[in-house]
């Protein structure tokens, strides 16, 4: 019950950005405390600069201080300066909001959206004063929850994490809500019964409920403990985003942060089809706010705040059916100060995406990014990112040509079936796009930005063997090699190889992803030695060791190898079997094998269905405001997918369903897009 | 503030409190965002790049708190002056309180070149909590006011440097002693041609007198700040106002 900010102050001369532990955002709650109500602290296990935007636990932040029966504040990782002070003065975790101690809460929700800050997890447990297994926990000990998309494999936290939501949480934290209100409420006698109950919650996991039985290496079952508790748990999803318009007041940071903007969701969801992004796979159907509904908050949004920018949120916002109309609102009802910029985060690929950033940029010209996600259409074929070549040249013409100098494209190394002419094969891409650009400006420049490719849970490509360290570091430099300016080597290749500059990401930090992203209950021990021997802040590389996850899995007798470079068995239980996004395994099966195959698959929003399971199994239904593919199309293959069955799409307006839907255009191939379009009107 | 400027205004407000923390630049933006937030009809400078037209006065380090800061900016047309104190607070986090505007005359200099003198007070303890005792903190100051000049080494632009610390020091004042061995004390400093701060003056005395032991500033709140100008002692508020417009200040 104390304010633990008389402790705190005097530590914050001495730690860098001081003011991440202060609060006080615009829009945050000091929340009145009641002996009756649920109180939860709402946890991002990274710095607060990252953690602060994040709209996942903003909504979750508003909707539960809305209710009578709860309260909710907020808490970051402290930077290690701060943690390390924490420590020396016996000072625990605390909320800031009101600067509580952690321990005053009745759960700890974590907010985990990326594998790699598992350990940070078990720090801001412990620095909490709470035992960091499950096992050790009492009845006076905070709840441990987790929720995010990491959580649709949460095998690896199984014995350090209480309960997962899976999937979406606007509805279920309120569920969780009444079950622990009631067990305050009988005196927090065992956590076991309240554990049973909360397993009974739908998209809710409580991995102390299930066993899981192992034959050698291989899992051999997982079985629920009880009659009770659910098989398999399937994933929570809401079913209109115009129900839950929320954030309504994002909180605006007193320190800068990253998307330091306001964000608006467009939509959730989507049926591109990338075979390697778990994302799209886990987050369907595609569901749209109304064009009406996104224009008010963006206005609203920017008088509250006093942003001067916008992001428009969605996996893939120029696919967005009302994007045209926002954007045409946002050129012309300018509120009176001053100009507003907007970004669309897109996946898309094509003219399209560049008229639009061209609409909406009229001043300030920033990057411009595109994402072909590999160097070849063969391959871009096996990860359905359908982006001919020709697609990326108009863009990219489209774009230098409209007065952009500089572009970044994304790709991904170490995808399965790649070999070195694919790896190459971005090399040439990046060097064409520059020559194109060339065209218009002499200091046209391509910023080539490389991931290694981690294959996550619930994807057609978990079974797929990662690319081992040694690998993904060869693919990286031997793309390196190829774009550096060599002597002797030919003029024009050495002049655009001056204009082209490559990032990449650490293989090292890859393979520890792939660890944690496909690993099973045992990996949880290797998790806990790492961040016992000082691993947090795994994401940085400047805290990032390999050495300590290889000692760590030797001192567990586990080999890294099994979970991450070996390709999976088609009848092997895989670790994340009981927890279900709706996509039917061997729908996931047919579409690697399809992919293998080089084939690619169409987005099922203008096409007819194929069935991965979601809409049909959880009566849902793809809520999209245009019946017709954005321009451009929907991902055409030139495949007759007319005798497919066909699923009901929503259209908002409640209008009546079509019964054919106008089919794609197998002339409009392809089209992605692009990262951050910033742009100011 | 520098060229024409159509309702040139400034502001004084105070910065108390947990919001100590955010820096300079931070301050800046929520300025920005409160300008936003409430519409106000903000002159934008010409060129490519057209940006609002903000002169904000001598920055005040990240932590130290403050009774009396200004800022300058230029408004396309008038408002009234009245009621922006109390609605710029409103858009401004806790702790940032504006109390006062003022109508500028035109073409005035800029704050951080017209501001001479600033006075401050402060807490000071000691690193290792052994308590200061006062007498021999007083003599330690008074050493240090005996000297011509101290030379510190000390971070300016992210470089290094060695300053003259002395020339600053106006006076420096002992006035009471708080709780279980910490001084406060009172100290006017120069702006020009280059100032010190309480951190820099604590180093100054302890190396005239290291024997006081590792000082450490624990509170530090800016008192006022000075506009000298031919012999007259001037707050900036009425230095470069212009005379018929009523000052509007929150009580």
């Amino acid at each position: 019950m104390s304010d633990l900010w008389p402790r705190i102050e005097p530590l914050l001369a001495k730690v860098e950005k001081p003011a991440r532990y202060i609060g006080m955002e615009r829009g945050s709650r000091q929340p009145e405390w009641a002996p009756h109500k649920v109180a939860w602290l709402l946890i991002y296990p990274d710095t607060y600069e990252i953690g602060l935007p994040n709209q996942g636990l903003q909504i979750l932040y508003e909707i539960l201080n809305e209710r009578g029966d709860a309260v909710a504040e907020r808490s970051y990782a402290p930077w290690t300066d701060m943690a390390s002070s924490m420590r020396a003065k016996r000072l625990p975790l605390f909320s800031v909001d009101t600067h509580r101690a952690a321990g005053d809460f009745d759960v700890l929700a974590f907010n985990l959206s990326a594998e790699l800050v598992f350990t940070n997890l078990l720090e801001m447990v412990d620095l909490a004063g709470v035992p960091v297994r499950n096992e050790d926990r009492r009845p006076e000990h905070p709840i441990v929850i987790a929720g995010g998309h990491s959580t649709f494999n949460p095998e690896p936290l199984a014995e350090y994490v209480d309960a997962f939501v899976i999937g979406e949480g606007e509805e279920v934290v309120s569920e969780i809500t009444e079950v622990l209100a009631a067990w305050k409420k009988g005196g927090r006698a065992g956590r076991e019964a309240v554990l049973h109950d909360l397993a009974l919650i739908p998209g809710v996991y409580v991995p102390s409920m299930y066993h899981v039985e192992y034959d050698g290496m291989q899992i051999a079952a997982i079985e629920p403990r009880y009659s009770d508790v659910p098989a398999k748990v399937d994933k929570r999803t809401v079913a209109d985003l115009d129900d839950w318009p929320y954030p309504k007041q994002q909180l605006v940071p007193l320190i800068e942060v990253v998307h330091d903007r306001l964000n608006v969701e467009v939509f959730r969801g989507c049926t591109r089809g990338c075979r390697f992004c778990q994302a799209g796979m886990i987050t369907r159907p595609v569901r749209e706010r109304s064009e009406e509904s996104v224009r008010t908050m963006v206005a609203e949004g920017l008088r509250r705040t006093g942003y001067d920018e916008v992001a428009l949120t969605s996996l893939s916002t120029a696919d967005f059916s009302g994007i045209e109309g926002v954007v045409a609102g946002l050129v012309n009802d300018q509120p009176g100060t001053g100009q507003v910029a907007l970004s669309l985060p897109s996946l898309r690929v094509d003219a399209f995406t560049v008229g639009l950033a061209s609409q909406i940029q009229k001043v300030r010209r920033t990057g411009l990014t595109f994402a072909p996600e590999a160097g070849s259409w063969r391959l871009r074929q096996v990860i359905n990112k359908l982006v001919l070549e020709d697609d990326l040249y108009s863009a990219v013409e489209s774009a230098y040509s409209s007065g952009w100098r500089r572009m970044k494209l994304y790709f991904l190394t170490g995808l399965p079936t790649e070999v070195d002419e694919d790896t190459l094969g971005i090399a040439e891409l990046a060097r064409n796009c520059v020559e194109i650009g060339r065209k218009y400006n002499k200091q046209a420049s391509v910023t080539v930005s490389v991931g290694g490719f981690v294959p996550k849970a619930h994807t057609p490509f978990q079974w797929f063997g990662q690319n081992g360290v040694e690998e993904l570091r060869r693919k990286i430099f031997l793309l390196r090699d190829n774009l550096r300016p060599l002597r002797g080597s030919g003029v024009k290749n050495q002049k655009l190889s001056n204009q082209v500059n490559m990032k990449w990401h650490d293989a090292e930090a890859s393979f520890a992803e792939g660890l944690c992203s496909r690993g099973d209950r045992r990996i949880g021990r290797v998790i806990e030695r790492v961040w016992r021997a000082g691993g947090t802040f795994q994401e940085w590389s400047e805290h990032f060791h390999l050495d300590r996850w290889l000692d760590a899995c030797a001192a567990e007798g586990l080999d890294p190898a099994w979970f991450t470079t070996r390709h999976r068995h088609v009848d092997e239980i895989l670790p994340w079997d009981h927890i279900t996004a709706g996509l039917h395994k061997d729908f996931l099966w047919l579409d690697w094998q399809e992919a293998l195959a080089e084939h690619g698959l169409p987005d099922c929003r203008w096409t007819p269905c194929y069935d991965c399971g979601v809409c049909t199994d959880y009566a849902l239904e793809h809520v999209v405001a245009s019946p017709i593919a954005p321009a451009g199309g929907s991902q055409g293959t030139n495949q007759d997918w007319s005798n497919q069955a066909e699923v009901a799409v929503r259209f908002l307006g409640r209008k009546p369903v079509p019964s054919h839907l106008p089919a794609a255009q197998p002339d409009a191939l392809p089209d992605e897009v692009a990262e951050p379009i910033h742009a100011v009107t | 503030m520098r060229g024409g400027s159509t309702f040139p205004v400034r502001v004084r407000f105070s910065k108390l409190g947990k919001v100590r923390w955010t820096s300079h630049r931070d301050v800046a933006r929520m300025f920005e965002r409160a300008f936003r937030i409430l519409e106000l009809p903000l002159e934008f400078s010409e060129g490519f790049s057209p940006h609002p037209k903000v002169s904000f006065g001598l920055a005040l380090s990240t932590g130290y708190e403050s009774n009396e800061e200004f800022l300058d900016f230029s408004l396309a047309k008038p408002i009234d002056l009245e009621t922006l104190p109390e609605r710029l607070t409103t858009a401004l986090p806790l702790g940032m309180t504006v109390n006062c505007a003022v109508l500028l005359d035109d073409r005035v200099p800029a704050l951080q070149e017209t501001v001479t003198a600033v006075e401050w007070i402060f807490e000071v303890g000691r690193d290792d909590d052994v308590a200061i005792d006062v007498d021999e903190f007083i003599a330690a100051v008074d050493a240090a006011l005996a000297c011509d000049e101290i030379t510190i080494r000390r971070s300016r632009k992210g470089k290094l440097v060695d300053d003259d610390v002395r020339g600053a020091i106006r006076h420096c004042t002992v006035t009471s002693k708080v709780g279980a061995g910490t001084v406060v004390c009172e100290l006017e400093v120069s702006t020009q041609p280059r100032s010190a701060k309480p951190l820099d003056v604590l180093a100054a005395i302890m190396q005239v007198t290291p024997a006081i032991g590792p000082l450490v500033e624990r509170s530090v709140l800016r008192m006022s700040q000075w506009i000298e100008r031919d012999g007259a002692r001037l707050s900036p508020l009425d230095a470069d106002a212009r005379a018929h417009i009523a000052t509007a200040c929150a009580s």
